[in-house]
Formats: structure tokens, sequence, C-alpha cells
């Protein structure tokens, strides 16, 4: 089958003050095709796709859609061009159902004042001439006088013509309120593609992958040719990713193009025809799927040879750390976010904690730290350094915590708006956690200063000088600099959100082995993460939560991604798990009495 | 404009990609030098000063006139340069005090009301205990002393009831602290008319607890109080642990109460020290200054020196650039309304320019302008030179014509 190119892009250049967000960048799409962008972050996928939507405005190139050069200058004009994007943040209104979501902002056709005056006079004139050569005797009969032509005078036609802005309003009382329903075409839409939908729920019942149903549902229906999806799995289970792909073939054996920008090597390999790379701006090369494989790929989008290999080795000298009972926590609306939870952590080892986002990770990292209030159940320490003595941490501050002699470190999920301040500089930013010490009412800035020094050649953070606020740092760095500064305190319990979220590759393994090492050192080290390859990878053992629930903990080195994903989704908790957990715990803490 | 021969003209093609690609870009600027944004700035006050004159020149007075006029106002005289120097002082004390809670994103908008209580409490001093200084008992600086600290904790109060809301109950700062304005003018006022139940209704010069005179001049004490407060907030922002505190907490309260800094307390602590702050400018204003309490003691002061604090960054060095440009407009506007009959609002119209400017320059501070022009002459020059039969003569009307519509996107712009 010959292939035609739907949208081809030529040169197209965009900065953003200095930086250089793509750099000439040439790309075609296909019809009925699905091409991948994959690059790592800040690679400048999303705004190259963002041009296309017409949320930027590139400062050179050409677009042309069908091989016509076209301006696309807002979203609007994106959709007049058959564009749709799927942005990673849904925008929908809650508090609607799906159907109206979808029809939301729909515009009655233009109705052209000038085309329709012109319409009703031919219209006219036609039946008037038609009138005049209408011969009465070629058309007898009682019927064919129903039938017969009128004669419109002026005045007639001047009335005509002067009803026309009421017809106007009129239309569009119609369209926007007599026949608002437009389920039915909707539904077509979904069936035709074999989404799994109801259309009547309303978004604030539904899972983070109905949403995404919803805004596919809601670009095909306006009609898009050419479907954008920006980072559709980073928030999906396994089981939703491959539901995901299957809409995602069916569009494209319709003849729709299919563009996902992801940095998911496997999904790029499952789902995809074509790849385009781009690294730093720049677009490094368009190859078949079929004819790659994934180290080339990677080599692709870093650079350079990567080897994609964690080594875990077995922990040793294992001992409980943090036990964790029957923890429970609402939120302010009085639902629970954290229901019974129980776990131990344990020195030398890390614990994965694995679970569709919002399942009461954040809360159950922040109840342990002394951030979030703990409703019931007990968050005890074993402290090391004080013969294994047992500290209870339930209900304490933070800086209780640290005067309990607990050595807590705590890389949080939100990296500037609560790990660090991005506004402050780096050496700021060392002392945030230890600018108490001391008597004195002032600070002291020689300390954090050396301490900023050392992780900055340690950890190889690129920045100007140690004076450089923060936020000015790429996302690498910046994490570089909280989870040094956090090991630096030397932990005997670290605490990790999404650590590697929006870090590029190398990157990403410089966390994976900062956290090996520490668990080396015999720190009990909990990890969330949201890639379950990764989380196999590393972890020793894997804590499964959904809604607030532990429903399961599997061992890190026999775990199966799609078991994981189906704990993921599991309502109800299995009572089995648990019982077998506390007796391991038991079993454990035993053991752990033992060694000591 | 169609060309004659009713092929599309350059003009027209010029039009079109007008229509397609906007004119003007509005870019973020990033890594912009740092002698910039001050480049930008001392343009602006430059031109605000030059808007003042025009103003001037278009109701009657003379160009030169306006100059000069300016510049005696506040420096002919070293009365008039201490007066200067008093104006400045106490818009300065005011920003200084509202700063440590604008840095902790605390919007106090009460400085008003809370200096306003400090003066109260102050002349509340001086009425009641002026008769023991009279008859030998107290010594006049023992009753400024107790006035100082009765002004400070009538500031500090009206400044921490707001506080407490917000710390306990996250009421909105905002609307609290500006209502709280009202109500010190009110007792204020009700205090006035209970000490002077008849009459004038104005009190008059209090006798006792005048801050003395220092080489023969007025205001001298205020101004040294206020240049040591500078420096000592400075110190305090800058290197104590409190002030980082504040700054923590401003920028995100989240990583305040993940390094364990109790929020409620330092907005309570912080509220507590803008408040005494302002305590000390009443006290310095009716102590140092009018000798007396009216509701319009402040005059707006603590609404001014909201912006003089956001102009001068929190940096309370570059505050004083800005508290003095000001004092030194409302100087140089009075004399100018003097001397040509302007009336009173002229003053407030060159604070008004002068803000007006100096606000909107920020705008260039943070973005620049692009302007399509370039690029699209570029590419009528290379059409140029492909089509060599093209009339010079032809290509200058077009030039011109491009000119034309290029001042008229400006004015779009300036619109």
């Amino acid at each position: 089958m010959e292939k035609t190119v739907a949208i081809e892009l030529k040169g197209i250049t965009k900065t953003f003050g200095e930086v250089v967000a793509n750099k000439d960048v040439n790309l075609d799409v296909y019809r009925g095709e699905v091409l991948s962008i994959l690059g790592e972050n800040g690679s400048g996928k999303t705004t190259l796709m963002n041009m296309i939507a017409g949320i930027y405005f590139p400062d050179e190139g050409q677009i042309f859609i069908d091989g016509k050069e076209v301006v696309i200058k807002s979203p609007k004009d994106a959709f007049a061009h058959k564009i749709g994007m799927i942005h990673q943040h849904f925008k929908l209104v809650d508090v609607f159902s799906a159907a109206d979501n979808i029809i939301l902002g729909e515009k009655a056709p233009r109705f052209d004042m000038r085309a329709e005056v012109q319409r009703v006079k031919d219209e006219y004139a036609e039946e008037n001439k038609r009138f005049e050569e209408y011969d009465e005797s070629e058309h007898p009969g009682a019927l064919a006088y129903l039938q017969k032509p009128k004669y419109h005078s002026n005045a007639q036609l001047n009335l005509k013509l002067m009803s026309l802005p009421f017809e106007e309003i009129g239309r569009k009382i119609k369209f926007n309120w007599l026949s608002r329903n437009r389920v039915k075409a909707v539904q077509s839409i979904a069936n035709r593609f074999g989404f799994q939908i109801d259309l009547k729920k309303k978004i604030y019942d539904m899972s983070v992958s109905e949403k995404q149903t919803v805004e596919i549902i809601k670009v095909l229906y306006r009609g898009a040719d050419i479907l954008i999806l920006d980072e559709p799995t980073a928030v999906l289970t396994p089981q939703e990713i491959e539901k995901l792909f299957d809409v995602i073939r069916n569009m494209r054996d319709s003849g729709k193009s299919i563009i996902i920008i992801t940095h998911k090597l496997n999904e790029v390999m499952e789902i995809s025809d074509r790849v385009a790379v781009l690294r730093k701006g720049e677009h490094i090369a368009t190859v078949n799927t079929a004819e790659t494989n994934e180290q080339e790929l990677t080599e692709m989008m870093v650079g350079k040879k990567v080897s994609l290999n964690i080594d875990r080795t077995l922990p040793h000298d294992v001992v409980d750390r943090l036990i964790v009972k029957n923890l429970t926590a609402v939120d302010h609306e009085g639902v629970k976010v954290l229901n019974n939870i129980s776990f131990e952590a344990r020195s030398g080892e890390i614990l994965g904690i694995a679970g569709i986002a919002g399942s009461g990770q954040r809360q159950l990292l922040e109840a342990i730290a002394g951030l979030y209030k703990v409703n019931e159940g007990e968050i005890s320490y074993i402290d090391p350094f004080n013969n294994n003595e047992k500290v209870d941490l339930r209900s304490k501050t933070p800086v209780q915590i640290r005067e309990l002699g607990v050595r807590l470190s705590f890389v949080p999920e939100d990296r500037l708006g609560m790990g660090l301040v991005g506004n402050m500089d780096l050496v700021d930013n060392m002392m945030l956690r230890s600018y108490r010490k001391g008597k004195s009412i002032f600070l002291d800035r020689k300390a954090p200063k050396i301490l900023a020094d050392k992780i900055v050649e340690e950890l190889e953070v690129v920045t100007p000088s140690t004076h450089t606020a923060v936020r000015k740092l790429s996302g690498g760095n910046v994490q570089k600099v909280l989870v040094g500064r956090e090991i630096a305190a030397s932990p005997t319990v670290l605490m990790a959100a999404y650590p590697v979220r929006g870090l590029d590759i190398n990157s990403s393994y410089t966390i994976y082995n900062l956290l090996n090492e520490q668990k080396e050192k015999g720190v009990a080290v909990i990890f969330v993460g949201e890639d379950l390859d990764v989380l196999i990878e590393l972890c020793d053992r894997i804590l499964v939560i959904c809604a607030g629930q532990v429903t399961g903990i599997v061992e890190g080195r026999r775990a199966i991604k799609e078991q994981l994903g189906l704990l993921m989704t599991k309502t109800d908790v299995d009572e089995n798990q648990i019982s077998i957990d506390e007796l391991t715990i038991k079993q454990e803490t035993e053991q752990g009495g033992e060694e000591q | 404009m169609k060309s004659v021969t009713g092929k599309p003209s350059k003009f027209d093609a010029f039009v079109d990609k007008l229509k397609k690609e906007s004119p003007i870009h509005i870019a973020k600027r990033m890594d912009a030098p740092k002698w910039l944004p001050w480049v930008v700035r001392v343009s602006a006050v430059i031109v605000a000063i030059f808007v003042c004159a025009i103003v001037c020149v278009g109701e009657g007075g003379s160009f030169g006139g306006f100059f000069t006029e300016l510049f005696r106002a506040s420096f002919s005289t070293g009365r008039r340069v201490v007066n200067l120097l008093q104006e400045i002082a106490i818009l300065l004390l005011i920003a200084l005090a509202v700063t440590p809670a604008f840095k902790m994103k605390f919007w106090n908008i009460g400085a008003e009301g809370q200096v306003l209580m400090g003066a109260l409490m102050s002349v509340v001093c001086i009425k009641y205990l002026g008769t023991y200084v009279t008859n030998g008992s107290m010594s006049d600086g023992g009753l400024i002393f107790i006035c100082l600290i009765a002004a400070i904790v009538g500031g500090a109060g009206w400044a921490v009831i707001p506080a407490i809301f917000k710390a306990k109950w996250n009421t909105n700062e905002t609307l609290f602290t500006l209502m709280m304005n009202y109500i010190a003018t009110g007792i204020v006022a009700f205090s006035i008319v209970a000490w002077v139940p008849a009459g004038s209704f104005t009190l008059g010069i209090l006798p006792q607890g005048h801050l003395p005179n220092v080489g023969g001049y007025p205001y001298i004490i205020n101004i040294i109080v206020v240049a040591i407060l500078v420096v000592l907030v400075w110190v305090y922002l800058r290197f104590s642990k409190h002030g980082y505190e504040i700054s923590v907490v401003g920028e995100s309260v989240n990583t305040a109460r993940y390094i364990g800094v109790s929020v409620p307390k330092v907005i309570i602590r912080t509220m507590l020290l803008s408040g005494m702050l302002c305590g000390v400018a009443g006290w310095l204003l009716v102590n140092g200054a009018s000798f007396s309490i009216t509701t319009e003691t402040v005059g707006g002061r603590g609404f001014t020196a909201i912006l003089v604090s956001w102009l001068g960054q929190f940096n309370p060095f570059a505050m004083v650039v800005v508290a003095f440009l000001v004092a030194f407009l409302t100087k140089g506007g009075s004399q100018l309304a003097s001397t040509y009959n302007f009336g009173g609002s002229f003053p407030k119209i060159m604070t008004g320019i002068f803000f007006f400017i100096f606000i909107a320059c920020e705008f260039f501070v943070n973005y620049k302008l692009k302007f399509n022009f370039e690029h699209l002459r570029k590419e009528k020059n290379q059409n140029e030179c492909v089509a060599d039969d093209v009339i010079d003569v032809q290509a200058e009307d077009d030039n011109k014509n491009n000119d034309a519509t290029e001042s008229n996107m400006d004015e779009e712009v300036t619109d």
C-alpha cells in the first residue's frame, strides 16, 4: 500500500530565550501509522508536538499538511487542520459527564450572513424563473397544483432577508439548547474504535485510564485525523496499557496518524511502526521499528553507549529498621487514604512501593516522616545506635523525630515544592534540614557551602556555581542535589518518592546506583516508583498498594509485571496475603533478635 | 491597496504575511545580563520625570522651571534637605515593617492602621502621663521611652490579630488587614472627639514627649533611628535563622513543613515584628514630628510603603532609593503646585506617573519584544534579488508602506 504523507515538518526551530528546544527538525508522518517520538526528558519532544498542536509557534520552519503549507497559531487552527493532542494532564470538567465533556465547546456551524443572503436570493430567483416558465397545461391534476411554483414579490424577498438574523439566533438556540443530546454520535465513535466507556458517567467517578479515554474520544469527535498522545502510558497499569494499545491499533487501521511521545523503550517497540529519535532538540533519525532494537534506540537517544543493567546485590545483615502496623489515615474530607497498612522496612534492603498514582504512596511516606496526621496504627523505628530500642514515631513532628536521634531521610515527590526551595541557591538549600544546629541566632553558611561543593563534585552536578538558584538547574541536577543532601545526613532509613521522575537515563541510573550504595551500607531504603520494570529490577521486595490498602508484598526477584499490575488494581484485599505477611514479620523479628 | 495591474502587489503579500504571523512576539528574557534590569529601571525613572515635566508644561509651567523647582524643593536649604530625609525615613520605616511579612507572602496591607494604632498609643501616654512630667515626677526622656513601648505594643497588637486568624483558620489576610485600617481610623477619630468634645475637634500640639532637636534641626533622631533599623532589618532577613525561615515559608509552605518549621509560629512571629516596626513609625510620627494625631497622620504612607517595599524587591537598601524617589517627587510636586497654582493633587499626579511607569518597566525587565519586521524585510530583499526587473522606485514605495504599517503597529501595541 502506497503511504501518503499526512504531516510534514521542515526545518522547525524553536528557542526559549537562550535555550534551543528544537533545532532544524524535519519529520514526516504518514497516514495510517503509529509514530513514536522518542527522547529523553528535555529533548524537545513535547515542544515539537506543541507546535503542531498550536500551543507554541515555531520560530522558523514550515509545517505541511497533505502537502500544503499551513500556519498553526492556536489549538483552534490545529483542530481546523484535524490535529488533536491529548495532553499528559487531562483537561476535563470534573462535575460533567463524559459526553458533556466531549461536546463541550463545540460551536454551532458558522452562519455566514452574506452567503445566506445570496442563497435566499438565488432560491427565490430560481423559483420565480420556474414560475415564469411553468406551463399549467403540461401538469394537469390536483397534485400538480400543489407542486406549482410560487411567485415571490420583492417585498416577500426583503421580508425573508430581514428575518435572516432571527434565523441565525434560532439555529444557535437549536444547536446549543434543543439538540444538546449528541450522545449517540459520540457513542458511535466510541464503538467504531472499540472504546469501552460509559458516557453518562461523571468525570470525578472515573479512573485515570477512563479519563484518558474521554480525552481521546473528544479529539476523535472533533474529527481529528492526526492524534498526538503525550506520554499516554505514564499513569496506566500494564492491563490498561494493553487496552490503550488495542485502541491505538484500531485507530491506525482506520487510517488515522498517531504520534506517541514517550521515553519507554519497550512500549515503543510494541506499538509503533516507526520511531523518530530526538536528542537535545535535534532530530537524530527516524527508523522502522522492525529494523531496530532497544539497545540501538537507547544509544541514539543518549548519544553514547549505556548499560541498562542495575546490579542488585543480595542483601546482607537484614534487620527490621522501621515497622509500620495497621496504619490508617484520613484526608480532610474524611476519606481513608491509608487503610490498615502494615509492613516493615529492613536494613540493607530496598523496599519498593508500587501502585497507581495517588493510591496513598505520598501519604504513607509523609505519615512516616511526621508530615501527615495518622489516625490509627503504629510506626516504630528500631534504633541501631541505642541497643535496638524501639522508638515510637507516630504523631511526631519532623523536628521531634530528629531530636529522638532517628536518622530518617526523605526525598519527597515534589522536589522544588517540598524538598528544595527553587529560588534559593545550592548553599541555602543544603542547610534546609540542618540550619537549626547551634545556639546562635545567625546562620552558619560555611558547613553548607562545603557540603554543596562536595555534592557538586561527587555527583557531578552541572551548575554554574553553588550560588545558582536551584530552579535554574535541570531536573536531573535538581534531584542530585536533593538526594545528595539527604544521603549526606548519613541516614538509617532513606525514603524516596518517584526519585527518577522526569530524569534522563543517565541521571536515573546515577540515582539507582546511589540507592544501591545506601542499601549496601545497611540503610533501609524505601523506594516509591512508577516504572514497574525498574521496581522489579531494583527492589528486594515490592509492596503493592491500591486505594490505600496493601494488596501484596512480592519478592523482587520473583515478581512478574502482570502480577503487580493485577495487585495494583485489586479492590478487595486478600485476607491470606495479610496473614502471611504478619507471619513473616514475626519470623523476621525473631531472626533479628537472634542475630543481635 | 491592490496594485493597478491586478497582480497582488508586494504590499499585499506583506499584509498577508502579517495576518499569518503576528509581527510582535513577546518572549521571556532568559539569562539577561545583570545590569540590564537596572538600565531599564533608571531609564524608567528618567522617562517618568520627563513625562511629569510634559504634564507641567501642558498645565502652563515651563520646562526649565519644572526642573529648578523640582530640585529647589528638596535641596535648596538645609531645612529642606532635613524635611526630605524625614519624609524618606518615615516611608522607609513603614516599608521595612511590611517587608518581612511580604517575604513570607503574607500580604499585610494594614500598615496604615498599624502605624496609626502605634501613634495613638503614644498620644494616649502623653495625654495621661504628661502631667507627671509637668509636676516633675517623671523625666521627659522617661515619658518618651514609655511612649515607645506603648506604640510598639499598639502596632504589634494590631498586626497580630490578622496573623492569629491566618495561622489558626487560614483567613484571607489581605481583606482582614485592609479592614483593620478602617477600624483603626475609627478609633482615632473617636478618641479625638472624646478628648476635644467641642470646638475645632482637633487635638492641638501636645506639650510633652518631644524628641529633642539635634544641631538645630528637627527630625534628626527620626532619621538616625530609621538608618539603624535599615541595617538591622537587612541583617535579620539575610543572616538570621528567623529570616531564613521567613524565606522558606514564603517560597513554599510544604517545604517549611517538610523541614519541621511551624508555619503558624513563623506567621505570628513575623507579623509581631512587622507590627512592632509599624509601632516605631507611629511613635516617630507623634513624638518626633507632629506631636499630635489626626486620622490623616499616616496619610496613605502605609499603602505607598507597600509599593516601596515591592519595587525595592524587599531589599532594604534598594528600598532607600525608591523611598528617596517617591519623597523627592512628592516634595517637588508640592513646590510646583504652589509655584504655578496647580492645586493640591499635583504631587499625587506626579507620584502616580512615577509609579505607573516604574511598575510598567518591570515588563521590559522580564520580557522582550521581538519584532518580525526584520525577518520579513530580509525575505523581501531576497525576493528582490531574484526578481531583477523590479524598479527601484517601486521598492522605495514599498518601504514607505512598510514603515507606515510598522508605525501603526507600534501604536496599536502602546494602546
